[in-house]
């Protein structure tokens, strides 16, 4: 190549200008050829959105066809498979909110508290340590926690009060909790770790203690970053499959309580997966109709977590 | 004395001052034991429960009724192959996009809907991606319950993974790297086949591997495309004594994967597979404990050798 210097542009015989105008021509031509090739693998990550919002819509408007929208909204009993069908979504969304309420209850303090903790307090070494431990804690698969959960904790939680049935939300969601920690302390540190030290530094030179700077300047400096780390807890709580699927039982039940066993969204989407329902049926279709309840809420965190992030933006 | 009593006062204030910052250490170094505590917990009931069962017919037999002959060879093998196809679509496609995003991409309206969707599948919970592949991989395309339906799903999934590692690794590159390039005449495609792509293959590398560790784990959209929990017999070998001596019927297989044999046996109320159960979740664990370690150590690595 003329291009490069070394021994292969010395040992090529010296060109005319029309055969230069040719190579070079060639060249430009590669190269526009490769970012398109790279512009078409960018573009994988759009067409699968596409495909998720296709696939999901093209389903439930076929469910849809079947059950009204304000049946689907309303109805308080979710038996799709039953002779006497009902589709109540509100029977899976309590199992999701409930479970979800229970996870976030332990994860969100937990997250914070080991965030500020590693960020302002823990000496480097601890630091060092705690963080890789802490990312292979989000590693385990979720299956080994739904194992954990309900072979491990349930028998605890049932020593301290015995009525507690085999499967319940109470220990998915506390097994759910401390696998979310990790998202929201990796995510909540980086955020406070990038607020500037002349912050801090202003602060204790104010007299203010490791305490107070982290309550009242860290924190509140690094609150955008902190609300995403909140938002990705939420969306992976909302999300969970397998965690529920084995520990929390999948029986549809329209109840708050965690003390009971129920049904969430996801759940319901791996009972049905996991018997072999014909494709193009009823019970097919609501599985997508549930899957695009789960889109819709999922969404709806990260349209309110943006705007969170927007409002509480600060910039240096 | 006034003066002095307020003296007092004031290192009294000071005093229970410095308390809080006592008490919430103490408090932050509680709530990382808990986490602390909780894997300790969990691995140490696998390793107990597991272990004793572990031994060499575990890895070479197939599953069964009976649970004392039951093992997880279909699995293992389901899961190496399903890696293997994950693998091969997401490493070039993530890499490619990544590579896209940070070198080629101008600042307009199309690149910054690409970022956006990277960001937001980052955030679509899992089994979506298992209805994404249902519709679309499974019925649409035909590809049937297959080990390449699965390949094709997880890939998708751990895509934006890869492609924020390779970003990151490409961004932290010096600027004086490409103009040096650039200046004796390389072209950009040259620019990032001889220098970006080589100096930032560790921490595509890190990335790769923590994204293969989660897809490994990864049970929902699997189960949801259809893969079967009872499988006894393995795919048709990749290598054939004929020629052209590889084969890709296996690509077309249905197949079982290590989560879903576990789940299988978790979902049984007889004890005797629980314990199978926590023979294979500690394979499991394993597994993901070593990919994950290899991916910090790897990164630790990096940060100790590589000073621009």
């Amino acid at each position: 190549m003329a291009a490069v210097p070394g021994l292969a542009s010395n040992t090529m015989p010296p060109l005319d200008a029309g055969a230069r105008l040719k190579q070079r021509r060639a060249r430009v031509l590669r190269e526009r050829a490769i970012e398109g090739v790279l512009f078409l693998a960018a573009l994988v990550s759009v067409f699968t959105t596409i495909g998720i919002v296709y696939v999901l819509v093209k389903e439930s408007v076929l469910f849809f066809t079947h059950v009204s929208l304000w049946d689907f909204l309303t109805d308080t009993q979710w038996t799709p498979l039953f002779d006497d069908a009902h589709f109540g979504i509100m029977v899976l969304l309590s199992g999701t909110i409930t479970s979800s309420l229970m996870a976030l209850s332990i994860a969100i303090p937990l997250g914070t508290i080991i965030a500020i903790y590693l960020s302002e307090f823990a000496p480097f070494s601890v630091r060092e340590v705690a963080k890789p431990f802490l990312e292979l804690l989000g590693g385990v698969p979720t299956i080994v926690y739904g194992y954990f959960a309900l072979l491990f904790v349930t028998p605890i939680l049932q020593w301290f009060y015995p009525a507690l049935p085999g499967f319940n939300i109470l220990s998915a969601g506390i097994v759910m909790g401390i696998m979310i920690i990790p998202y929201v302390s990796s995510i909540s540190e980086d955020a406070m770790r990038a607020v500037p030290m002349a912050l801090r530094e202003g602060s204790y030179a104010m007299g203010a203690t490791r305490f107070q700077t982290a309550t009242r300047v860290v924190v509140p400096a690094a609150f955008s970053g902190i609300a995403s780390a909140y938002i990705l807890g939420i969306s992976r709580a909302v999300g969970e499959t397998m965690i529920l699927a084995v520990a929390a039982g999948m029986q549809p039940s329209l109840t708050f309580n965690p003390l009971e066993p129920a049904a969430t969204i996801t759940a319901y989407i791996v009972q049905v997966a996991l018997g072999d329902l014909p494709h193009g049926s009823i019970g097919y279709q609501t599985i997508f109709a549930a899957g695009l309840t789960l889109m819709l809420f999922t969404l709806l965190f990260n349209v309110a977590g943006h705007f969170l992030r927007k409002r509480y933006r600060e910039a240096y | 004395m006034a003066y002095a009593k307020n003296l007092e006062e004031i290192r009294a204030l000071v005093a229970s001052h410095k308390r809080w910052d006592l008490v919430f250490a103490c408090v932050g170094v509680l709530a990382l034991m808990i986490g602390v505590l909780t894997f300790v917990a969990l691995f140490a009931d696998m390793a107990i429960k597991g272990v004793p069962r572990l031994d060499w017919d575990f890895f070479t037999n197939f599953p069964s009724r009976r649970a004392g002959q039951a093992g997880i060879l279909t699995a293992w093998v389901g899961s190496c192959l399903v890696m293997l196809t994950t693998a091969f679509f997401a490493v070039p496609l993530g890499v490619a996009a990544g590579l896209y995003l940070e070198e080629y991409a101008p600042k307009n309206w199309v690149t910054d809907i690409i970022e956006i969707n990277v960001t937001n599948l980052a955030g679509v919970p899992s089994i979506v991606y298992g209805l994404l592949a249902l519709g679309l991989f499974v019925y649409q395309f035909g590809f049937g319950q297959s080990i390449l339906s699965a390949g094709l799903t997880l890939a998708l999934l751990i895509l934006p993974v890869v492609i924020v590692a390779t970003r990151e690794a490409i961004r932290s590159i010096p600027q004086g790297i490409r103009e040096g390039a650039y200046a004796l005449g390389a072209t950009q495609w040259q620019v990032c086949k001889d220098h970006i792509v080589p100096y930032s293959s560790a921490g595509i590398l890190t990335g790769v591997i923590i994204g293969m560790a989660r897809a490994i784990g990864e049970t929902a959209p699997i189960i949801t495309i259809g893969a079967l929990t009872f499988i006894a017999f393995l795919p048709p070998s990749p290598v054939k004594a004929a020629p052209p001596f590889v084969s890709f019927e296996w690509l077309t297989s249905p197949f079982t994967v290590m989560p879903i044999q576990m789940f299988n046996w978790t979902s049984r109320p007889e004890a005797a597979f629980l314990v199978n159960a926590a023979a294979a979740g500690f394979v499991l664990v394993l597994m993901t404990l070593a990919m994950n370690g290899l991916a910090i150590y790897i990164r630790y690595r990096l940060r100790k050798t590589i000073k621009w």
